[in-house]
């Protein structure tokens, strides 16, 4: 039995993300934010999204990885949290994917560090893997992060 | 089916209703039990429940609304009269009922509670020996009532009247009144025209009440609160346009208007009168005076005082709790309360009203109120607080130890309050809403708890300020007032003490908090040095001055949450979005104050107690201390007039005297080292670094440096332990911070020190 998932995908440096698109409310280009004084380093700032108010986390200070070179402004990934939206800044937008279950398999051992913990399992698909985000995780540690 | 629970769900809904209004019909006629309109109601509720729990097949309740149906009959019929006995039996029938309905509402069956002893009391009660017992049913013809109350006629002539009425005369006993020429028409119209206005105020307003779903309100509420934001960009819009085009300033201003109205409209539907909650309390307060053998009359006041519903849902458990804590622990046991040469009946008032946008609630009982000193020692034996910081606090200090976690009065720990979890909780509930808590006792004579709240936490007025390039806002409950200073009065107006700023404001010392020190933002721009914009800000009982580089607007802001993270940083109380579509954060001034170490000392575990340091105990001063020699030394903050440090190099000889160029003036400078040298320590300050530290202080027109060692702290402390007889120069000895210090007398040491040097620095200008 086999299943079909449709991934949102994007990419953090040279890392391919998915989130399943049930859970992306929308995807948007850089806008201006406010920054957050005292708050963790992930937490880039807060966003006016048409009277929402979504809190922007660094996708690559949450990853571990160093900041981008160049000017090219980040993506803006909002997805539906129990605790708010919250939006990804991440470095590009990649198609909708529509991905196989069967393709699905654990992450692979030579993933280290922080983006172990955060992907939930990886899909092998023609050329590259699909590594599929924990949403849960990736905010929720945050809010550990902020509480310390 | 579905509509069968419709139908259910609607009579939960009325019956839960009917019981509160039940409750206090009940009450009422336990206080005159002749008030024939309470019955008549209480009857009608009663027999609604019965006829519809009887339609729906809900057997148990039917049978036992109808034991009480027939008791009540009897009540309205004057056949039986009421006692306390009766009024305890109805108000266990309707707790009965109350958890039937619960039942319902859960598994949609009215339960199989046994509730037979309940059902046998209730018709024990109905037999008619009862009715014999108490056979003077009191004449209670409403109008013949009002007249004996008014003092019109005489009881015999109403009992007269209507003993003709029974005898078959089949005039009304107004009428025969009258006509037995008792009393005149007038005074008949009269009472009738109060019986009417009474009845008017018992008429069911059902006919102009809508219910309304709270969700539908609160959406409502976030939709307006859209509202309010997109009126704000329009208008801002409209600025920034210059007034260009008079019609849309027009439509733009109207649009203003209409949502401010608007705004307020869906917010009184959301205001509740915080009698909602109050309705509850004279029976809470009824069984436990009963159950703990007290007897205590409640006293409600300003019941219609509206607040937000949320806010009611918050305060209903800590106001609970209060209740209970007064009725257990501050109200004594009647025989006490004769001994004391009280009342017999101990009294609990709840007072509520607004003020200043603010509501206040006010619990008072006239018992035997809290004694300082067993707090203290409470305080002291469960280590909150230790023996020495009990000694140096005031009452005030004392009394609200008792909000500290883990405190609890009670010698013996009832099933009512003193578990311990109390009076923590109350205080930690209403600061979550924004509101604090106080508290006033006089041993013997009672205690008052004061709680401030807002009226809503959904919109609120607050200031935009701007620091580091970024905005944020203000709630406007804690702005006291604004402070500017500019030019020179910017480089001066701002003292440092020891690391610590002050600013003078009108003579009291205001503790400067630089917001973006505290929030650790770098200013890009540089903020002008010349002008600082003090925003004076209130933290409890303390205040505090916030150094913003910007003081911008007051405008009405829409509170959003922050989301769990962000609120754990705990100097943000929420966000907002201004009308230009940023987001602006809103600041938390009591924890600002608190990091800022403004409010809380360093003491941990009490906040309670620094938060109300006040200076109402005359003893108490704020003192400089500071080491000259071996000397501990302080003088009172109010005579220093600044700290500064100079290069040992800038030091100058003048004659004999040292002396310092401070401010385009020379400046003489005494060393308290030399000028109270005992034998051994003659000299000048034992050379150790390359900067001396001077305390200076403003003698008339003139400046004198005292040069110090050390500077030590800066302390309130409670001066009245002295001993010695001090040293010239010393205007006392006290213990500070547990050691002995010599409290300087300036006055006298400038005095000297002027007339010796006076010459020497004119020569030295020459």
């Amino acid at each position: 039995m086999t299943t079909n998932r449709q991934f949102c995908t994007f990419f953090v440096d040279d890392l391919f993300f998915g989130v399943d698109v049930q859970e992306v409310q929308e995807v948007f280009r850089f806008e201006p934010m406010t920054r957050v004084p005292l708050a963790p380093p992930v937490v880039r700032g807060l966003i006016n999204l048409r009277g929402q108010i979504v809190t922007a986390l660094d996708m690559r200070s949450r990853l571990g990885i160093p900041p981008r070179n160049g000017d090219t402004p980040p993506m803006n990934v909002v997805v539906r949290t129990d605790d708010g939206c919250v939006s990804f800044l991440v470095d590009e937008i990649g198609d909708v994917l529509e991905v196989d279950d069967a393709q699905c398999e654990r992450p692979p051992e030579t993933l280290t560090g922080v983006a172990r913990e955060l992907v939930r399992s990886v899909y092998k698909l023609r050329g590259r893997l699909l590594l599929s985000l924990d949403v849960a995780k990736t905010v929720a540690q945050c809010a550990t992060a902020g509480a310390v | 089916m579905g509509e069968m629970d419709e139908v259910v769900k609607e009579f939960l809904v009325e019956s839960h209703e009917n019981l509160d209004q039940l409750d206090r019909d009940l009450l009422k006629l336990e206080q005159s039990r002749n008030d024939t309109d309470a019955i008549k109601s209480v009857f009608r509720t009663i027999h609604t429940i019965k006829g519809t729990s009887g339609f729906l097949g809900f057997s148990k309740l039917e049978s036992l609304t109808h034991v009480a149906e027939s008791l009540l009959c009897r009540l309205r019929d004057q056949t039986l009269s009421m006692t306390q006995e009766i009024a305890t039996a109805l108000l266990s029938t309707t707790d009965a009922v109350r958890r039937m309905l619960a039942n319902i509402e859960a598994t949609g069956a009215d339960g199989d509670e046994t509730d037979d002893a309940l059902r046998a009391t209730l018709a024990r009660l109905n037999e008619p020996e009862t009715a014999d017992e108490a056979p003077a049913v009191t004449p209670t013809t409403p109008v013949g009532e009002i007249l004996i109350r008014t003092g019109k006629v005489k009881p015999q002539d109403v009992e007269l009247a209507r003993e003709m009425q029974q005898e078959g005369d089949p005039r009304r006993v107004g009428e025969i009144l009258v006509e037995n020429e008792v009393i005149k028409p007038s005074e008949l119209r009269e009472a009738l025209e109060q019986q009417a206005a009474a009845r008017q105020k018992d008429t069911p307003v059902s006919e102009t009440n809508v219910r309304v779903d709270v969700s539908l309100l609160d959406r409502l509420m976030n939709l307006v609160g859209e509202l309010v934001l997109a009126r704000n960009q329009i208008l801002q819009f409209n600025h920034s346009l210059g007034r260009q085009d008079s019609q849309f300033t027009s439509t733009a201003q109207r649009l203003n208007l209409i949502t401010t109205e608007l705004q307020e409209g869906v917010m009184k539907t959301r205001m509740q009168p915080i009698g909602m909650v109050w309705n509850k309390f004279p029976r809470i307060v009824r069984d436990l005076a009963n159950s703990v053998g007290k007897s205590v009359g409640l006293r409600m006041e300003g019941k219609e005082t509206d607040l937000d519903r949320t806010i009611i849902e918050a305060i209903k458990d800590p106001l609970t709790h209060i209740v209970r804590n007064s009725i257990d622990h501050g109200i004594e046991s009647p025989a006490e309360r004769v001994r004391r040469g009280k009342p017999q009946q101990g009294t609990l008032s709840m007072r509520a009203f607004h003020e200043g946008g603010q509501v206040i609630i006010e619990i008072a009982d006239d018992g035997g109120g809290i004694d300082p000193e067993r707090i203290k020692a409470k305080a002291i034996a469960k280590q909150l607080i230790t023996a020495e910081q009990a000694a140096r606090m005031n009452e005030r200090e004392v009394l609200n130890l008792i909000f500290l976690p883990g405190f609890s009065t009670a010698e013996t720990v009832t099933n009512i309050s003193g578990r311990g979890v109390g009076m923590d909780v109350v205080r930690s509930n209403i600061e979550r809403i924004g509101g604090t808590v106080d508290i006033a006792s006089r041993v013997g004579e009672g205690t008052t708890l004061k709680i401030k709240i807002p009226l809503t936490l959904a919109i609120i007025p607050a200031l935009i300020v701007r620091s580091a390039g970024e905005r944020y806002a203000i709630p406007q409950v804690n702005l006291l007032e604004l402070v500017r200073l500019e030019g020179e009065e910017a480089v001066k107006g701002i003292e440092s003490i020891h690391g610590s700023e002050i600013h003078r404001l009108r003579g009291s010392l205001l503790p400067i908090v630089r917001l973006h020190e505290q929030l650790r933002i770098e200013d890009p721009d540089g903020h002008r040095p010349d002008v600082i914009n003090i925003v004076v800000l209130s933290a409890d009982d303390r205040q505090f001055g916030l150094v913003v580089d910007q003081v911008m607007d007051t405008e009405e802001i829409v509170v959003k949450p922050l989301t769990k993270a962000l609120k754990g940083i705990g100097v943000y109380a929420g966000a907002t979005i201004m009308g230009d579509g940023h987001v602006a954060l809103i600041l938390d001034t009591f924890r600002i104050a608190q990091r800022a170490n403004v409010v809380s000392e360093s003491r941990e575990r009490s906040r309670a107690v620094a938060e109300v340091r006040t200076t109402q105990n005359a003893v108490r001063e704020t003192l400089l201390l500071f080491m000259s020699g071996p000397n501990r030394m302080a003088l009172p903050l109010e005579q220093v007039h600044r700290l500064e440090e100079f290069p040992r190099r800038s030091l100058e000889q003048a004659g004999d005297d040292v002396v310092v160029q401070y401010r385009g003036e020379i400046m003489p400078l005494v060393s308290l080292t030399t000028l109270f040298a005992t034998h051994e320590t003659v000299g000048a300050p034992t050379p150790q670094s390359d900067t001396v530290q001077v305390v200076v202080h403003r003698h008339g027109e003139r400046f004198i440096g005292f040069l110090v060692d050390r500077i030590v702290d800066i302390v309130d402390e409670d001066v009245s332990t002295r001993g010695l007889n001090p040293r010239r120069g010393v205007r006392a000895t006290a213990v500070v911070h547990g050691k002995v210090t010599e409290i300087l007398d300036v006055a006298v040491i400038a005095r000297d020190t002027v007339a010796t040097h006076e010459p020497v620095a004119i020569g030295g200008a020459s």
